[in-house]
């Protein structure tokens, strides 16, 4: 017989606090990081919003809110250390009193709009109570692990709590991409992360001032941590004072207009964000819209990677599910923490889909996210995850490609109907000794030099601005050069032909060529992908990007030659590789995914920004913008014939308009004769399983419950299909032991061959 | 009635199938998947993204490698006129990227009066914006 004890709600609430205060660590936690959405209202809430109150008023005081973050916003970008601070690389927020973000400011980085009330929650569940803690008037803390919220590591975030009258009444804060951070390469973005730990610093919400007193004890502990201790400080206290200004400015609202307005007025943002946000999903025509994005490495090596989206509509609910997207693997760093996949989403909303709404989280209480836990987007927290952009920015990508299809019948528009933006981070990260003897570690601008995509009625800018931050800046190339050991030899230069094609084409990206000068020891880095699969498609029959190779040209020293034979060089990527003009040089290409490299004085590295997509069919693209673009030096005149079939006078670039008209005729009707019937071409065309010699991972085709991957074991790689909570662990060889057994057994064929041959 | 769903597409409610824009072809069911009835090729890749740096002596040379990324050329029977493309590698099952529910679309314009707008960006509306060669 079973005896049921009753337990009395005093005995619960001393186990509850037993266990609380015996938990050996209070690591991520799931109840917080998986809820991306507003808290329901407070009972508190109820009462005052019961009141009749003036919407004029309560919207004065929110434009007072977000002047006083964008003015904090300025502070951090004029002050700031970090390159990413002097490009806009950075936010402001307010917060209720219970964790909700509700504004951030107008320029920066959207994406923090999604991710940044997570480690206020915590704050606010594991801290507030806990005496050794403690939350206070002067407090700050101090934050940067994505796994407590974070779009990623190199951001670090200060916060802080708002009393007035005693009353917590909310929380601001200030984040800046900061870059480096101490992870096993300089710059903060390690492609080379095999393991969480060496992602670099990993705070969770710590105090690092407390009543108004900076911590030195643990300040001198992170700069310990980091290759530039000096920033680790400068910028602690840009954006603590940065932060003090947002606070000031909330008291001092609040002395003006009253604890009530200030508190209906955050409260009115979140919901009526989340109704206007319900208003316009219900415009949208209910389905279900699908697209499949392929990343093509994980910055170490080629791999395939799945990273499929299905958006369904039903009335004023969106559904955004991304199952059967690639595995984690666990010593790879392109995971990303759902909190911070997700934040890639609404960067897509906030800048694409909906760019006039306020900033806030409850922009996303009408959607739900479904994924596989195990995957590189819902990660487990030993996955490391130091270059989460790769994954984030595929979550971006997907949704961005979907909204124009959702949104194209919609007689209302909020954004453009726009192809994909550019998403890769093609850019230099750099470390080393700087000419000033400085040790530096971080990342170049040219990041934010992505081509936008092509519009449904004009073409995409060339080298806009990141997707991320639209007023980000690419800064001033000469500046940058005092204070780093390496000059942009080619710099900001439209790569010819860098063109995804369409009736409108996408904007175009430039190439890059830098080398290093003066200095004792200095090295690259880059984190991108897309060198052997473009990493964005067009839209409605344009072309996506190229592939984008990094080319090295190492063994020489430009500087010399620059000074002794200076007709040898030239400001072009492309000759420069075909032409090899220096004789005794080593020219090579490979993947974006290069871990940090040394780099002699002299030798050349270079890449190029990628194109955002093209939009409609070639054959509609109006003759004389093709040849505006040859004029340009955008096109070559053989892809001006090749892929738009105008025909022009190479020389005059006068177009025979109505031989361009019989070309398209033409190449429409060969269309016809040379594709199948659907029926007839997937019959054919479809296969079981991934080719055999791409290593895949994630769905293949719309089964989204069956993930395929290569497992290397003992006997080598295996192929397999399983569900995502059956596959084993992904740890993939590191790429130089492959080569060396690759290059073994050739030496030992080779052998073998030469034995045989003197039998 | 005609609503407006791709650059190339609409859906016709009175008949409820794709059509094409450009030519009125119909191109399928609209319960269906438009691209059932497309013509598709399976383009090189390095057909359209050539090779801009020497493909002999270079691995990576701005062109997508050709055993890893296909692209799907799905065109109108009637006209070709490139409805859609999708970058895929080599047998990956073609993606049913618009399922529209047919009879929420006719609901959400059963009280539409006057002409279908064509919105392609905030502020920017066209008036005329079919059958354009």
């Amino acid at each position: 017989m079973t005896t049921v004890y009753e337990t009395s709600a005093a005995d619960q609430a001393r186990v509850d606090r037993f266990l609380a205060e015996a938990t050996m660590f209070l690591g991520p936690d799931p109840e917080i990081m998986r809820d991306h959405k507003s808290a329901p209202r407070t009972p508190a809430e109820e009462e005052l919003m019961a009141r009749e109150w003036d919407a004029n008023e309560l919207d004065r005081v929110r434009k007072r809110i977000v002047s006083g973050l964008d003015e904090a916003y300025e502070m951090m970008a004029q002050t700031g250390a970090a390159p990413g601070a002097k490009w806009g690389d950075l936010t402001s927020a307010v917060y209720s009193a219970g964790g909700d973000l509700v504004h951030i400011s107008t320029g920066g980085v959207l994406a923090f709009a999604s991710v940044l009330h997570y480690p206020v929650r915590f704050i606010n569940k594991y801290w507030i109570g806990d005496p050794s803690v403690g939350v206070h008037d002067g407090d700050a803390f101090i934050h940067n692990d994505a796994r407590y919220g974070n779009i990623h590591n190199t951001d670090q975030s200060i916060i802080l709590p708002v009393f007035y009258e005693d009353e917590l009444i909310a929380w601001v804060a200030t984040v800046v991409h900061e870059g480096e951070n101490g992870a096993k390469e300089p710059g903060g973005m390690p492609s080379s992360s095999e393991s969480a730990f060496d992602d670099g610093l990993r705070m969770s919400p710590f105090k690092i001032i407390e009543k108004g007193e900076l911590r030195r004890d643990l300040l001198t502990f992170l700069q310990n941590s980091v290759r530039e201790p000096a920033l680790q400080y400068q910028d602690l206290k840009v954006k603590y004072y940065a932060a003090q200004r947002i606070k000031e400015r909330v008291v001092g609202l609040i002395d003006e207009v009253g604890r009530d307005a200030f508190l209906v007025s955050l409260r009115r943002s979140l919901e009526d964000v989340e109704a206007e946000a319900r208003r316009r999903i219900s415009a949208i025509p209910d389905g279900t819209y699908r697209v499949n994005y392929f990343g093509d490495g994980t910055l170490r090596e080629n791999v395939m990677l799945k990273y499929p989206c299905a958006i369904t509509i039903r009335g004023d609910d969106m559904t955004i599910d991304w199952r059967g997207s690639a595995p984690q693997f666990l010593n790879r760093a392109f995971n990303a923490n759902l909190g911070s996949a997700k934040c890639g989403m609404n960067q897509g909303i906030l800048g694409f889909l909906w760019p006039d709404l306020p900033r806030g989280i409850s922009i996303m209480n009408s959607i739900e996210v479904l994924t596989h836990p195990g995957s590189c987007v819902d990660p487990s927290d030993e996955a490391p995850v130091g270059q989460s952009l790769q994954s984030i920015f595929k979550t971006f990508g997907i949704v961005q490609a979907l909204f124009p299809k959702m949104t194209f019948s919609c007689p209302e528009k909020f954004g453009s109907i726009i192809a994909p933006w550019f998403n890769q981070i093609n850019t230099f990260l750099f470390g080393g000794v700087n000419q000033h003897g400085q040790f530096l570690g971080n990342v170049c601008a040219d990041l934010n030099g992505m081509g936008g995509g092509a519009r449904a009625y004009r073409d995409g800018e060339p080298a806009m601005a990141p997707f991320f931050a639209a007023m980000a800046d690419l800064g001033e190339q000469e500046i940058i050069e005092e204070d780093v050991p390496f000059l942009q030899l080619i710099s900001k230069r439209i790569k010819r032909d860098n063109q995804a094609f369409g009736k409108y084409r996408g904007g175009m990206g430039y190439e890059i060529a830098v080398a290093a000068k003066g200095t004792p020891m200095w090295g690259f880095a880059t984190v991108s992908s897309g060198s052997k699969f473009p990493a964005v498609p067009g839209l409605f029959g344009g072309y996506g990007c190229p592939t984008i190779p990094l080319a090295k040209i190492k063994g020489t020293n430009v500087f010399e030659t620059l000074r002794e034979r200076p007709e040898l060089f030239e400001f072009d990527y492309e000759r420069l590789m075909n032409e090899r003009p220096f004789p005794d040089a080593h020219y090579s290409t490979h993947h974006l995914g290069m871990g940090f490299e040394l780099a002699a004085e002299g030798e050349m590295y270079m890449i190029c920004q990628g194109s955002g997509g093209g939009y409609g069919d070639v054959l509609e693209r109006d003759p004389a913008a093709v040849v505006a673009d040859v004029e340009a030096g955008y096109l070559s005149v053989g892809q001006a014939e090749n892929v738009y079939r105008v025909v022009f006078d190479s020389e005059t670039l006068a177009v025979d308009e109505e031989a361009t008209a019989a070309a398209r005729a033409d190449e429409r009707e060969a269309r016809r004769r040379r594709s199948r019937p659907y029926a007839e071409f997937v019959a054919d065309w479809v296969t079981d399983e991934p080719p055999a010699n791409v290593p895949y991972y994630g769905s293949w085709g719309p089964d989204n419950e069956r993930i395929w991957a290569t497992v290397w074991g003992a006997k080598g790689p295996v192929r397999l299909a399983a569900p995502m909570a059956e596959l084993p662990p992904l740890l993939l060889p590191d790429p130089r032991e492959i080569e060396v057994l690759t290059l073994r057994a050739e030496l030992e064929a080779a052998r073998a061959q030469l034995q045989g041959g003197g039998e | 009635m005609r609503i407006p769903m791709t650059e190339y597409l609409d859906i016709d409610l009175d008949t409820e199938m794709w059509r094409c824009r450009r030519c009125d072809a119909d191109i399928a069911p609209a319960r269906d998947d438009y691209k059932t009835g497309t013509l598709v090729y399976d383009r090189d890749p390095t057909e359209i993204h050539r090779p801009l740096i020497d493909a002999d002596r270079y691995e990576f040379t701005f062109a997508p490698d050709p055993s890893w990324c296909r692209i799907l050329e799905f065109s109108c029977p009637g006209c070709g006129t490139m409805l859609e493309t999708e970058y895929l590698p080599p047998g990956h099952p073609p993606t049913h990227d618009l399922e529209i529910d047919v009879d929420a679309l006719r609901a959400q314009w059963s009280g539409w009066q006057g002409p279908v707008p064509l919105t392609l960006g905030r502020d920017v509306q066209v008036t005329d914006h079919l059958h354009t060669h």
